[in-house]
């Protein structure tokens, strides 16, 4: 293979020393003109499009909008007003609320199925069911919002197979009920896989050597498994976490929007009016949260063990 | 033993829970699109094709549909550059500050839709961007670069770092060695991102929502009709969208499985 790969290169005689000085794994300061043309192009981009976008969009939060237009200053009128209404502090315990039960849910829900694919099923269909559990990622969310409104409203399909089985209809569209499906079609696959790739990376020896000590299934699990593939467990009840805060279809077309979570009072705010300074200061609350929650997922994550 | 049999015969089970739930929306809206009934419910309707001779007939889905493949396009061309380079960087270069560079690079997609959706308008309307189509490719392109840069990494990961390193003491310089060794190389992984890419576009409704103005994509299409009446036009436009996706994700798949072989060989 390397063969290969050097006749394909012409072996012209301009060779250039000073990448033959270069010593791999030495950290520097500076990198050299064709490093700065590899590493430069992203970093300006995120810079320009990604960095400052955020870093605006806390800064209009001081700002103030008169005659409906928003004019720069620096005032902490936006956040007193938010901050002391009791709507904006319920959104925020609801929306909290929900989503870390959801991540909970989801983590317990995924943790077998994630367990029995790595540790039950032969290497091919463990290949097949990665790839059916890749296949959500391209299909369009809101499609499967939709899809799920059908099954779920009072006339719809769940309904109509429980009357067939005499069972009185019941309302599971605009509930909170609802919201949960709608959560779990949005993070489950995402944490079953990530479940399932720390899972295949545990030393199977670490397993056998309890079996042998005489140790059960179920305190296997508990006692060898789950810590081992804790950071992956951790990680993906993250991911799912932050999924769930932030999203605002579920909340609103299968939980029925009432009471609002905090991205719905953010789309709200901004597209029935002009007050995007006060969405702003809803928006950098979220971001703070999401931050003091990944900063300490990721602190359990790696915390080492006692 | 018997228990065994049994404990496990109740994790598959599960297993087939789990994945029954994950594809009956996907299914759903599959056998929905071809009901005649607005409402479907049981039992179901006949079979119709009412629902795509509806939107072969709209024109703001015909628009909806180029608007959507525009953005595709040039999103999947720069953020698979932009991914390239900073894949290639981080194979590369070690150097200070480079957690920062990389976390730059990676964090976007797991800012919530809605606070990127909002940074975005209020920054670009602010520069006379937002409503344009432009305004849709650029934040695409920050949500998009991430996913291009994973894919390419990966591929490089597979790659002695020596090779690169050969080439130069046979004379070749840099640029030599990129064009003859790490673009080949890394060619499958490219074409990759590519498809990976243009599907993340195709599929991102929030951020289009907040920034596109007028200038609807399908996903916003598809929003903005869930917000008025039902109408399972929805579901028609979502099996398109799918089958056009799948396409492009199992090109890429194939790309990267052909060319794994001779390399393994």
């Amino acid at each position: 293979m390397i063969s290969d790969k050097l006749k394909a290169s012409p072996s012209g005689l301009s060779g250039n020393t000073d990448a033959q000085t270069q010593h791999p794994g030495k950290k520097v300061w500076r990198l050299p003109l064709f490093g700065l043309c590899f590493s430069m192009p992203i970093l300006i981009w995120q810079l320009i499009f990604f960095v400052f976008p955020l870093a605006f969009l806390v800064a209009i939060s001081f700002w103030l909008v008169r005659n409906f237009r928003m004019v720069p200053t620096f005032e902490w009128l936006n956040w007193s007003y938010m901050l002391s209404r009791a709507f904006f502090w319920d959104a925020y315990v609801h929306t909290l609320a929900m989503a870390a039960g959801a991540t909970v849910l989801v983590s317990l829900v995924a943790f077998p199925c994630a367990y029995t694919i790595a540790f039950k099923f032969r290497e091919s269909a463990k290949q097949l069911l990665v790839l059916l559990l890749v296949t959500p990622f391209f299909t369009s969310y809101l499609v499967r919002t939709y899809s799920w409104q059908v099954f779920l409203s009072d006339n719809g399909i769940f309904n109509a197979a429980l009357g067939l089985l005499g069972i009185e209809p019941f309302a599971m569209l605009n509930t909170a009920f609802g919201t949960y499906v709608g959560y779990f079609t949005l993070c489950l696959p995402l944490v079953v896989l990530l479940q399932l790739f720390s899972l295949m990376y545990i030393d199977r020896s670490l397993i056998e050597a309890a079996h042998n000590l005489g140790c059960g299934r179920l305190r296997t699990v508990l006692l060898v498994v789950l810590p081992s593939a804790r950071i992956g467990i951790v990680v993906a009840a993250l991911f799912c976490f932050i999924l769930t805060f932030g999203d605002f279809v579920s909340p609103l077309y299968l939980g029925g929007g009432q009471p609002p979570t905090l991205s719905t009072l953010i789309t709200d705010t901004t597209k029935s009016g002009q007050q995007w300074p006060r969405a702003a200061v809803i928006a950098t609350m979220m971001i703070v949260t999401l931050l003091i929650a990944a900063f300490g997922a990721v602190r359990f994550a790696y915390r080492r063990r006692a | 033993m018997n228990e065994h049999r049994l404990i496990n015969f109740l994790l598959r089970s599960f297993v087939v829970m789990v994945f029954l739930f994950i594809f009956l929306p996907i299914a759903g809206s599959f056998v929905f699109s071809f009901n005649i009934d607005r409402f479907p419910s049981l039992p179901l309707g006949g079979f119709s094709l009412h629902w795509y001779e509806m939107i072969a007939s709209d024109p703001a889905v015909w628009q909806a549909f180029r608007n959507s493949l525009t953005v595709g396009v040039v999103v999947s061309l720069v953020s698979t550059l932009l991914g390239f380079t900073a894949a290639y960087t981080d194979f590369r270069y070690p150097f200070f500050g480079k957690s920062i560079y990389m976390a730059l690079a990676l964090l976007p997609p797991t800012i919530p839709v809605v606070i990127m959706g909002l940074a975005m308008l209020a920054f670009l309307s602010r520069v006379g961007l937002s409503g344009e189509i432009y305004a849709v490719m650029i934040s695409h392109i920050v949500m998009c670069a991430p996913f291009a840069m994973a894919v390419i990494r990966m591929r490089l990961a597979q790659m002695d770092p020596n090779i690169e390193a050969a080439a130069w003491n046979l004379g070749a310089n840099q640029w030599k060695a990129m064009r003859h060794v790490i673009l080949p190389f890394t060619a499958p992984s490219i074409f990759a991102a590519l498809f990976v890419t243009m599907a993340v576009s195709f599929d991102e409704f929030a951020v289009a929502w907040f920034v596109s103005g007028l200038n609807e994509t399908v996903p916003v299409r598809i929003l903005n009709t869930l917000q008025g009446q039902v109408s399972p036009t929805i579901n028609a436009i979502g099996t398109i969208v799918f089958i056009t996706t799948m396409t492009l994700v199992i090109l890429a798949q194939l790309l990267l499985m052909r060319r794994r072989k001779p390399a393994s060989a």
